[in-house]
């Protein structure tokens, strides 16, 4: 399979205009004869779903939660970023371009991501119309701040809230559409398998979460906007329900699945403790801005401190090893994410961690609130000390909060081109569900602004060049290769209703998938282990079938048989991720491959081999998948070794 | 510690699949779980009730829940008598079994509202929100339609008040605490936020006019203002949002011939 990435001719900064321009309209008056199915309606489904009604085309959006205003999305903090240099400090596109091309480690696509950095500016324009209440200066102008290490202030957040603000706007622009009857919208329904007609894409199964019933709706174009896949680890940031059912039906209906193993671990989460936890909750990278992150100088230390014999407060200044500070003096604590994580585990393995599990570093603001006061740093991050508070029972004021890395975002999904189609015609990937723009490593308040720019501004364009050449029929929903995939999605679910005789839980068998992963296939890998961890997740997989126990039937609402589902897909999805890993045997952003390190332990790349994009085409169940490679060519970036020492 | 659970059970749905209510049939039920860590969150006990159910071959308690930090407004649990339970400016997800003590029993009901129609155990349909948001919870803007976003300044006291009204989750629970099932507060937050903003003004009256009808057509109660809506509020909403809603409804209402 010959990848055909369609970036455009031309100079970088003319490219997409150019292509706008290139590409084939459908006329105003016949876009009402086209019908487009939307999965997903977080900030790149809402979006896409309210801009294509808006445009005339009639949409049929969907979603698991009940509302459309529960995307996971909504839990974003931060911020996001656009290159509209309001605060004079040098943004430009040019540079949100080269800090996002940097930032993930030179293995994203450049013509994409000028583009996503051009159209950030528009974006904020489109949110604060809709009446998104972003922070403002006593002026009355938008405030900015810096995130995630950048060196401009180009990040727009609504206090800790920016994506809930994000996606209420996205969602009104939404409702706005069901109302005049351009959208209708589905929830609780779960897309569980893309239908094909003739090789194109022309329709989805969903299972109605609350009767059961499986039904079937037929267009023109398939958008799935399912966001990303972190839960194949069972713990992470994400929301419980986030899954990768969409987009891997899609990718075993032929779309190829790009760069699985670039999972983004976030440094600052408050750690695990005992076996009962159900997900992990992200503390604000802001907060590495004022605290120090350190663990004490001995393991000695380290144990008394987890037994409980030692207070942190109580540990000298000599015996504290501020260990970003002494080994990156540049950035200090704010080394980007992936650094700052494995340096985290780093300590931990090597016997210094701080909680019970011995998983945890301090981070402390004994400084900060010396320095500047107790009144000032809680104006900065007094709701995120509250919920640290109330999640730990320990007030980070007077003692030095922990934190651990954990699983948060995934860089890798459906490979797509240009146009944001995949390799399936007329099936396309938008938001976090695909892999465009971020390489191998996501930069802070980035997501928030990929998702809106695939929905608002950038399939609104080249959808149409798709659909203008497709004719006006429809296909029935009784053509027989709905009836097809609609048999498959029964014997799937009817595989496992009725299997009340199972050993193990859902969750237990996915607690376990996360573990290997986890530990294989987390913040550094090797060969030995990711080899270990294949034949691992192939006899999980084997005996999950065999003794998973599900209770309830099919035709009513039940939560355990949609949790079957998702994980009988993670397991499948788990072993890719391993594969591609074991492929990619530089050290590149997310992906950690300890055979592949400086001699002062840092990540190497290794461009002459790995300067390309690994497209995983899947062949058939239980066999192994076939990889493609798009080459990667830079000729607006140079290439260097990140150092941030 | 441990503890005995009253928890509603309901197999059938209030509303049955041809859209007509139908008598749901449920009945509070014992539970007991044993070992529970104060460190647990009070959805991590539930999950914990389910496996040990589960185990059993009987049928795990349906709850609704995503983000399990108190922002996607999924979760909806009446617990002793308050929704989102004892805590306040908390969501249940974000509850913690070190709210309790060893040997309590906790009642577990779900929200119970005539527009919220219970869909099995603790799960409701709460679509009758999105279907007043559909009815005027928006600026009419189309995509690529805008002026550059400095274009219009925004006070800084009105945009931190707009904030502060756009931060309801839409959980419902303050349908759930009214004695009369009673949206106002979810209403006017919406009618707040965007009668504040100057990007909101053009459709101030319309959108109020027709959120509120939409919001008695759904079978929602009046408002008799007890205030228990703001006070059970897990993002503290407040009850003069449902005076500003009451101001603009007048004020539409004179000047305006809508609907
Ligand atoms: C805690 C946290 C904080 C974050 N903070 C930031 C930040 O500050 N800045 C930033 O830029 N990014 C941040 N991110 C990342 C960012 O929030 C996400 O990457 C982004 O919101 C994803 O948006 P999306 O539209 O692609 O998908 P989602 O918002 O995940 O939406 C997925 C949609 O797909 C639907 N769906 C999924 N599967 C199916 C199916 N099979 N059938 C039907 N529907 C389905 C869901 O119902 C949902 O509507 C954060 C992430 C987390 C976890
Ligand atoms: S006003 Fe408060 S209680 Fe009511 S829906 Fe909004 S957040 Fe929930
Ligand atoms: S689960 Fe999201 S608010 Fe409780």
């Amino acid at each position: 399979m010959q990848l055909d990435s369609k970036v455009p001719e031309g100079p970088l900064a003319e490219k997409w205009n150019k292509h706008k321009f290139d590409i084939k309209l459908v006329n105003p008056a016949n876009k009402r004869k086209y019908d487009v199915i939307v999965v997903g309606t977080g900030l790149a489904g809402g979006a896409a779903a309210a801009s294509l009604a808006e445009l005339g085309y009639n949409v049929k959006a969907f979603c698991f939660q009940d509302s459309p205003r529960r995307a996971h999305s909504i839990a974003a903090q931060g911020g996001i970023n656009a290159a509209k240099n309001y605060q004079n400090d040098g943004d430009s596109v040019f540079r949100l371009f080269y800090d996002t091309v940097k930032g993930g480690d030179y293995r994203s696509r450049e013509a994409n991501v000028h583009r996503l950095a051009e159209v950030s500016v528009n974006i904020i324009d489109q949110c604060v119309a809709q009446g998104v209440p972003f922070a403002r200066e006593y002026g009355g102008l938008l405030d900015n701040r810096s995130f995630g290490g950048a060196q401009v202030s180009r990040t727009f957040y609504a206090r800790g809230q920016t994506g809930q603000q994000l996606l209420l706007g996205a969602y009104s622009a939404l409702s706005r559409q069901v109302d005049s009857g351009k959208v209708k919208m589905y929830t609780r329904s779960e897309m569980l398998d893309l239908v094909m007609v003739d090789g194109k894409a022309r329709g989805i199964v969903v299972r109605n979460l609350i009767n059961g019933e499986i039904e079937s709706h037929s267009a023109h174009a398939v958008l799935l906007c399912t966001g990303g896949y972190g839960n194949v680890f069972f713990l992470s940031t994400n929301a419980m329900g986030s899954n990768a059912t969409a987009a891997w039906r899609a990718h075993r209906k032929g779309a190829l699945f790009a760069n699985p193993c670039y999972t983004q671990i976030h440094p600052t989460c408050i750690p695990v403790s005992g076996g009962h936890q159900s997900k992990l909750t992200l503390m604000s990278e802001s907060l590495r801005n004022d605290g120090r992150v350190w663990v004490p100088r001995t393991k000695e230390l380290a144990e008394k401190v987890r037994s409980g014999q030692l207070k942190a407060n109580d540990i000298k200044e000599a015996d504290r090893d501020y260990y970003l500070e002494t080994k990156y003096p540049a950035f200090g604590n704010l080394v980007p994410r992936d650094v700052a994580s494995r340096n985290a585990k780093m300590a931990c393995d090597d016997g210094r961690g701080v909680n019970k599990e011995g998983q945890a570093v301090f981070l402390d603001f004994r400084d900060a609130i010396k320095r500047d006061g107790k009144d000032l740093i809680s104006a900065k991050y007094g709701n995120l000390f509250q919920m640290y508070h109330k999640i730990t029972d320990e007030n980070p004021y007077e003692v030095p909060m922990k934190i651990y890395p954990a699983v948060h975002y995934t860089m890798g999904g459906l490979w797509v081109d240009y146009n944001l189609m995949t390799t399936v015609p007329g099936c396309y990937a938008l938001g976090e569900a695909n892999f465009s723009d971020h390489g191998a490593n996501r930069l802070g308040a980035s997501a928030l602004m990929q998702g809106l720019a695939d929905g608002y501004f950038v399939i609104p364009y080249t959808i149409g060049d798709y659909l203008a050449r497709m004719p006006y029929d429809k296909v029935a929903t009784d053509h027989p290769e709905f009836k097809k995939a609609e048999q498959e999605v029964k014997d799937r679910i009817a595989k496992f209703v009725g299997k009340s005789e199972g050993t193990k839980t859902v969750d237990e068998f996915h607690k376990e998938l996360g573990k290997i992963m986890w530990e294989y296939c987390g913040m550094a890998r090797n060969t030995e282990g990711l080899t270990k961890a294949k034949k691992m997740i192939q006899e999980l997989r084997a005996d999950f079938h065999k003794n998973v126990k599900v209770s309830g039937g099919d035709k009513e609402f039940n939560q355990t048989l949609e949790k079957v589902m998702r994980v009988a897909d993670f397991m499948e999805l788990g072993e890719l991720m391993v594969d591609d890993a074991l492929n990619r045997s530089e050290s590149c952003g997310g992906h950690f491959r300890e055979e592949s390190q400086t001699d002062e332990g840092e990540a190497k790349r290794k461009d002459d081999e790995f300067s390309y994009v690994a497209a995983w085409e899947y062949k058939g169940e239980n066999q192994q998948a076939e990889l493609h490679k798009e080459a990667l060519e830079f000729e607006n970036v140079k290439l260097t070794q990140r150092s941030y020492k | 510690m441990n503890l005995t659970l009253q928890i509603w059970r309901q197999n059938k749905p209030d509303i049955n699949n041809n859209g007509n209510y139908q008598n749901g049939e449920g009945k509070m039920t014992e539970y007991k779980v044993a070992d529970i860590s104060p460190d647990m969150s009070f959805l991590e006990m539930l999950d914990e009730l389910n496996e040990d159910l589960l185990k059993k071959g009987d049928d795990p308690v349906a709850f609704d829940h995503d983000c399990r930090e108190g922002i996607c407004g999924m979760c909806s649990l009446y617990i002793n008598g308050q929704p989102h339970g004892p805590e306040s400016g908390t969501t249940a997800c974000q509850l913690h079994m070190r709210s309790f003590k060893d040997g309590d029993t906790i009642y577990i009901e779900p929200w119970r509202a005539k527009a919220f129609p219970v869909v099995k155990d603790l799960v409701v349909n709460r679509s009758s929100f999105d279907r007043i948001m559909q009815a005027g919870g928006y600026v009419s803007v189309n995509t690529g339609v805008t002026v550059d976003a400095n274009e219009i300044p925004v006070a800084k006291t009105i945009a931190d008040e707009a904030f502060n009204m756009a931060a309801c989750i839409g959980c419902g629970a303050c349908v759930a605490a009214c004695k009369n099932a009673s949206a106002m507060l979810f209403v006017s937050a919406k009618v707040s936020q965007l009668s504040l903003l100057p990007q909101g003004k053009a459709e101030r009256k319309k959108r109020v006019e027709r959120m509120v009808a939409q919001m008695d057509e759904e079978g929602f109660g009046a408002c008799t203002n007890t205030g228990a809506c703001s006070a059970e509020c897990p993002k503290d909403i407040p009850l003069s949002s449902i005076a500003r809603m009451n101001r603009e409804y007048f004020e539409a209402k004179i000047t305006s011939n809508n609907v």
